[in-house]
């Protein structure tokens, strides 16, 4: 990608003895919602805080739209960040956080008017604009957090942990309308989160890190049908991993003691994967054929849109998700049932570490 | 914590507080009140009886308020000292001396206190404490071992001449001391604590967050402290600028021992009609009259302020 709009090229940065971010490398095009994905010291919001100016990486360099940003103070860098607890001013209202930057940048008054109004309106503030910041609700901040940023159009806008401060449903609402925004106005997003389905339901592109690394860059379908390693397979969604062995040329799932056929059988694989709803299970029992194993029911969970099914097959654990439009009364499988798990040879991914 | 038992439930303990807080209510609420009264407002009173007294030689130097001595109830007011201390401007330009140093003070209090509350109240947890038990450690000592400390530092044969005469620079002792700048470094030294102390107060609750999220949005470092930082920390600068300002106007002590003839100030002037001319009368009439003016423009402030306060939730 040579043409990309943001770049980070070997970024490192240690803070005493701990190495926060080890040579981390990324490129960002122009108009994607990118999110940066993982737990707690991984390194996300170190990486989110030298983008936007506030640490300088020990090694590294930072390109954004062909310009050189590494040395630049924050004020001086074209881009814009919501913070966490959205950092808005307390002292000031609700117009007044939003006109803000704008009057750091030596705009006529009926300039910062207009495109404070047009902002308003877009983020339905209007009739807020008088009131203090602990008068509003936090649906409500967070959108003059959003406010205070877009104002002043900035060529990428950093959000850290964007709905963390929201409860669940508003956060789902709102997951939605910031994609909605970010499409309307074509602004390069950058989101940190902790939350893999946020992750997951947000973005174009995401960077799985772990211990100042990045794991894995792709967009959801690849990150969760495709991931690299073990870490990433756990970290997105449910992963049902064994450990496999090369017998000729065939692969034999060493929990289960049965046989996969991979569709590349040159590497030398050591794990594979295969995801809870592509495991299908069935009360009765037929003959054993490929893909096939015989389990016994040891957890059911109901959740409404499908059902989570925990195997026991040859002492080994795993799960299974079904589907409930597929689950009829008589065939409904309940605890201590002996089941027949099957799934498709295309369903079961390998891969090394 | 310890309130709590091991199973998250409130300990009956906290309900033995409650009920004992309920039944003590009244003493609770009132002891400080009744405090107030006993120790100020009765004084206060007081002074108040004796500067609309009459003077006269004797003890208690002024007359009694009600003579009852012909059988009649004589009533022996009079505004008279108000209108003796209003009409000397020798009282008048003692009181502003006053005032231009408690002024002063907090200025130079505020300058030098604002970057040390704001570098203590944004080191680390550790270091903050230790910093803080600087600023305190001082007050461990009595005051005026601390303000006669200065005198033997600045005096003829004291530190600062001595090594300025070793270096050559000067060839006989300079007198720093008994001037107005002396007080004023006095006064500075003795109450920097009382404006750091509450401005560190506010500023140790002040995010961060804020003042990234200002450069974020294109405020430079100066810009940011104009608009952010300095306007969030207003109630510590005034809370601490009061502390400084008001004792400072009353204080007798320092310019009594570093201070020389050039300045009067008023505390020392209060002093003097007491114990030098006995004329207590008239002394109080100052005292009281220096609170009058020093408080009124305090409350009206006050509840200006109250209006500006803004809840940092």
């Amino acid at each position: 990608m040579s043409s990309s709009f943001l770049e980070i090229k070997d970024v490192s940065k240690k803070f005493g003895s701990t190495i926060a971010l080890d040579q981390v490398n990324l490129n960002i095009s122009k108009s994607e919602l990118f999110s940066l994905l993982g737990s707690s010291g991984c390194g996300k919001s170190t990486l989110l805080r030298i983008i936007a100016g506030f640490e300088k990486p020990d090694s590294g360099k930072i390109h954004l739209d062909g310009e050189d940003i590494t040395l630049l103070p924050p004020h001086l860098r074209p881009l814009n960040m919501m913070f966490q607890n959205y950092a808005l001013f307390p002292h000031l209202n609700v117009k007044k956080n939003i006109e803000f930057g704008l009057k750091e940048e030596k705009f006529s008054s009926s300039e910062i008017d207009s495109r404070t109004s047009e902002i308003i309106s877009l983020l339905e503030l209007n009739g807020l604009e008088k009131r203090k910041i602990f008068e509003i609700s936090g649906g409500q901040q967070q959108r003059v957090a959003l406010a205070r940023c877009l104002v002043k159009k900035p060529k990428l806008l950093l959000l850290d942990e964007p709905l963390a401060a929201l409860d669940k449903k508003l956060r789902v609402q709102t997951q939605f309308e910031l994609v909605d925004l970010q499409y309307k106005l074509g602004i390069t997003f950058i989101i940190v989160t902790h939350d893999q389905e946020e992750a997951m339901s947000l973005s174009d592109r995401m960077a799985i890190m772990k211990t100042g690394k990045v794991l894995q860059i792709g967009n959801p379908v690849e990150v969760y049908e495709k991931p690299l390693n073990e870490y990433v397979a756990n970290f997105i969604g449910t992963a049902n991993i064994f450990n496999i062995t090369k017998l000729d040329n065939k692969y034999i799932i060493d929990e289960l003691n049965m046989e996969v056929d991979p569709t590349n059988i040159n590497k030398k694989f050591k794990k594979c994967l295969i995801r809870p709803e592509k495991i299908s299970i069935k009360k009765f029992i037929s003959k054993n054929t490929p893909n096939q194993c015989k389990g016994i029911v040891k957890e059911v969970a109901y959740l409404g849109s499908y059902t989570k099914y925990l195997i026991e097959s040859n002492g080994f654990k795993f799960y299974s998700y079904m589907q409930n439009s597929e689950i009829s009364e008589e065939l409904k499988i309940k605890w201590d049932d002996l089941v027949e798990c099957s799934w498709k040879s295309e369903s079961v991914y390998f891969f090394n570490e | 914590m310890t309130l709590l038992s091991a199973h998250g439930k409130v300990s009956p303990s906290i309900f033995l507080m409650n009920n004992f807080l309920r039944k003590q209510n009244f003493w609770f609420v009132f002891t400080p009140y009744f405090w107030l009264v006993l120790f100020f407002f009765i004084p206060l009173a007081l002074i108040f009886k004796i500067s609309i007294s009459v003077s006269e030689w004797g003890m208690p130097p002024y007359r009694d308020l009600l003579d009852f001595s012909d059988g009649n109830i004589k009533i022996n007011s009079t505004l008279s000292n108000y209108a003796f201390i209003f009409s000397d401007p020798f009282y008048l330009r003692s009181y502003l001396n006053s005032l231009s140093l408690a002024f002063t003070s907090t200025l130079i209090c505020l300058l030098i206190g604002y970057p040390i509350a704001f570098y203590v109240a944004k080191s680390k947890e550790s270091t903050r404490n230790l910093l803080l038990i600087l600023l305190i450690i001082p007050f461990w000592t009595s005051f005026l071992l601390r303000v006669y400390a200065w005198k033997v530092i600045l005096q003829g044969s004291g530190i600062i001449n001595a090594i300025l005469m070793k270096f050559g620079i000067i060839s006989e002792p300079l007198s720093m001391l008994y001037n107005h700048y002396t007080v004023v470094l006095g006064v500075v030294y003795t109450y920097l604590p009382f404006m750091i102390l509450p401005l560190y107060g506010y500023l140790v609750k002040f995010d961060l967050n804020l003042i990234d999220a200002s450069n974020d949005l294109g405020a430079r470092p100066l810009r940011t402290f104009i608009r952010v930082i300095l306007p969030l920390s207003l109630p510590g600068i005034i809370a601490g600028s009061m502390l400084v300002f008001i004792p400072v106007v009353g204080e007798f002590v320092i310019p009594e021992l570093l201070g020389g003839s050039d300045k009067l100030y008023f505390g020392k002037i209060i002093w003097q009609e007491f114990f030098v001319n006995r004329d207590w009368p008239i002394a109080s009439a100052l005292a009281m009259s220096g609170i009058i003016i020093l408080v009124l423009p305090i409350i009206v402030f006050q509840l200006m302020f109250a209006k500006y306060n803004f809840k940092n939730e």
